[in-house]
């Protein structure tokens, strides 16, 4: 097993008063897969996101990162994790705008002490993988959002981590850019590589070979999750004035970025 | 390290008036520092060649009355001081950092001296051993020195400076001419002058005694064998020294040296031998100059503390712009270290540059002022060392609070500011 969560609990602190975002979250997933975590907003997912990529500690649980736990790791090691081990493709790409695409790519190589010289030649290769040898010396500003994308994921790819996390990747992205991503998810899972991916969108999550629903902090079989998805309608029209959720997507949800940093 | 450093650089470039806005107060401070500092070793070095004439390194040991005025040998000689023979002379020459030494006995306002009927008022009669022209760094104009043979056969001849041969021969010329020492006819067979320009600075009564009795040069020198001391003066008389020091900051342990070594052969009590000390004199007038500078000093520092705080405020600015950046660097994998070295680095960087810039504008500010008050300058290489080197820790010490703060960001919120 590649990566195992077992019973994780996340809770927040917001003005005194504890709310729980993941309730007990068990989750398996095997070298190779592509799995796509669905959910609405406010459901947890980024969340859930964020401890998968070693970026944020679970209140209570297990985390197995092959076959080792990491729930204690100092934020060294974390750090080396989030270097070899996983690759992080974000909504809205985070690529800095001064430097071309290769120095974006090549960026995650300097930290894992590659020399300057050997550092381009890794990341021509890497851009050469999502298609975009010819666009080596451009930046962000002059690739169009795709490009800006695959750019991304070739940064991702560059240290041959074993997991890419996907956050929305497709979300800033028109259809046909957003299929042309989704195309080389496809080919890089193909290839050996596992792929978890965030999304909200049904059409998004159907590319991959496994969807877990997360709903209100857990997860859920695709029956139960209809019938609370119905219940909390139901609810909402009963209770229009209940503000947690909306609280919740304001400090944890996705917020939509525009451009780039 | 360096690829920190070439990125600093290219944000320094990319944000120019800024940094440049920045730097501003670094620069102000080290110029205004490299400034001072330059006029202060000006004037210092201005001051010592003055009173100690530069390139003669020859210090006098001379028998003193009471401590303050020369001892006069005029109306005989005091008991309790032997004559001293060559041996004592190589001892002196012995002492570390001594080149050469030198026993002569003096006779100063000499009224006794004529070329026919011209005579040397006020001028210095010296009894010389052959070591003395070589250890008073005196360059021969004309003619020659002393010789051993003039020493073995005791001839009266003469060697004199170039001030008693205007006055005592105007324009003709002194070698081979016969003048009148006390009734005894000397031939001169050299003229001497002073190894360098000496233009004296008299600023108190110790200046005065200074120039007046260990140099006396102001009316002129006559210099003769010493073995002719007593066809002249009738008997022997106990010597002064000289010593050449091998450099001017030796002058005055070389001095102080030999004088312990003098005293050690004299019983009276009121008259001991006794070290010109020129470089004290010197570093007094130096003091002078040196404290009001200093408070200058000071006062510039505050530009660079002012300069500092303003390389902070823009890196913490610099922090919050971009967050976002530092974010993404931690999420890919960038430890801690990394993200406060990249800031720090970058601090560091500005800084220096600021110090090379103002150590540039220093040193100009430095010769304009130079030139416009008279003012000597001498830029001093361990300064502007010094002034670069501190300008970077200045980048460190400030650029430690905005880069920390920047390394300790929470990748997960960092990510999602605007």
């Amino acid at each position: 097993m590649l990566l195992e969560l077992k019973h994780i609990y996340k809770n927040y602190l917001q003005d005194k008063i504890v709310i729980p975002v993941l309730k007990d979250v068990n989750i398996s997933i095997d070298e190779g897969e592509y799995v796509a975590i669905m959910g609405p907003s406010g459901s947890g997912k980024t969340t859930l996101m964020n401890i998968i990529g070693c970026l944020d500690r679970p209140t209570k649980g297990e985390f197995l990162l092959e076959g080792e736990s990491i729930v204690n790791y100092n934020e060294n090691r974390l750090s080396d994790l989030r270097l070899n081990t996983l690759g992080f493709v974000f909504q809205s790409f985070n690529l800095l705008p001064k430097q071309t695409s290769l120095d974006n790519v090549a960026l995650p190589l300097s930290y894992a002490g590659v020399p300057v010289k050997k550092r381009k030649e890794i990341a021509f290769q890497a851009l050469k993988r999502v298609g975009l040898a010819e666009r080596v010396h451009f930046r962000p500003s002059q690739l169009s959002g795709g490009q800006q994308q695959r750019v991304a994921i070739a940064r991702a790819l560059v240290n041959n981590p074993k997991i890419i996390l996907a956050d929305e990747p497709t979300g800033a992205l028109d259809s046909r850019s957003g299929i042309q991503v989704m195309n080389l998810f496809q080919q890089l899972n193909e290839e050996g590589v596992t792929i978890i991916m965030i999304t909200h969108d049904a059409n998004i999550a159907n590319h991959a070979k496994k969807v877990l629903h997360i709903f209100d902090g857990e997860i859920v079989e695709d029956k139960e999750r209809k019938e609370k998805q119905q219940a909390e309608v139901q609810s909402e029209k009963e209770a229009k004035n209940d503000t947690v959720f909306s609280e919740i997507e304001q400090d944890f949800g996705v917020k939509e970025w525009e451009g780039e940093i | 390290m360096l690829e920190n450093i070439r990125l600093s650089f290219q944000g320094v470039w990319s944000h120019r008036l800024r940094s440049f806005l920045t730097m501003l107060g670094i620069i102000i401070g080290i110029a205004a520092i490299i400034a001072i500092v330059s006029t202060i070793k000006g004037t210092n070095e201005q001051i010592k060649k003055n009173l100690i004439g530069s390139g003669t390194n020859t210090t006098t040991v001379q028998l003193t009355e009471e401590g303050n005025y020369p001892a006069e040998m005029e109306y005989g000689i005091p008991k309790g001081i032997p004559v001293l023979d060559d041996d004592m002379r190589q001892q002196l020459a012995d002492i570390d950092h001594v080149k050469d030494a030198s026993l002569y006995v003096s006779r100063t306002q000499v009224d006794y001296i004529y070329y026919n009927d011209t005579s040397l008022s006020g001028g210095q009669l010296i009894g010389a051993d052959s070591h003395y022209l070589g250890t008073c760094g005196y360059i021969m104009k004309r003619g020659r020195g002393f010789t051993d043979s003039d020493y073995e056969k005791y001839r009266k001849v003469a060697v004199i400076d170039s001030v008693a041969a205007d006055s005592l021969f105007g324009d003709a010329n002194p070698v081979g001419k016969t003048i009148d020492i006390k009734g005894e006819p000397f031939i001169v067979i050299g003229v001497i002058e002073e190894s360098t320009a000496f233009s004296p600075v008299i600023n108190s009564v110790e200046d005065y005694y200074t120039y007046v009795y260990n140099d006396g040069s102001a009316s002129g020198i006559v210099v003769i064998p010493d073995v002719d001391w007593n066809i002249v003066q009738q008997y022997d008389e106990p010597q002064n020294a000289k010593l050449l020091a091998d450099s001017t900051d030796n002058m005055t342990s070389v001095g102080k040296a030999a004088q312990t070594l003098l005293n050690e052969t004299v019983t009276s009590k009121s008259i001991k031998y006794r070290a010109a000390n020129m470089n004290e004199t010197a570093e007094e007038s130096q003091q002078v100059s040196a404290t009001t500078n200093k408070q200058l000093i000071w006062i510039a520092s505050i530009s660079l503390l002012v300069g500092g705080i303003g390389v902070m405020n823009i890196m913490l600015v610099s922090v919050t712009e971009r967050t976002r950046e530092i974010g993404l660097k931690k999420a890919i994998g960038a430890r801690k270290n990394r993200i406060l070295a990249q800031f720090l680095t970058e601090a560091a960087v500005l800084t220096s540059l600021g110090g090379i810039i103002g150590t540039i504008t220093g040193i100009a500010l430095a010769e304009i002022i130079g030139k416009i008050s008279n003012v000597p300058i001498a830029i001093s290489i361990p300064a502007v060392i010094l002034a670069i080197a501190f300008s970077t820790v200045i980048g460190v010490v400030f650029g430690l609070l905005p880069a920390v703060k920047a390394a300790n960001l929470d990748p997960i919120v960092a990510l999602r500011h605007e």
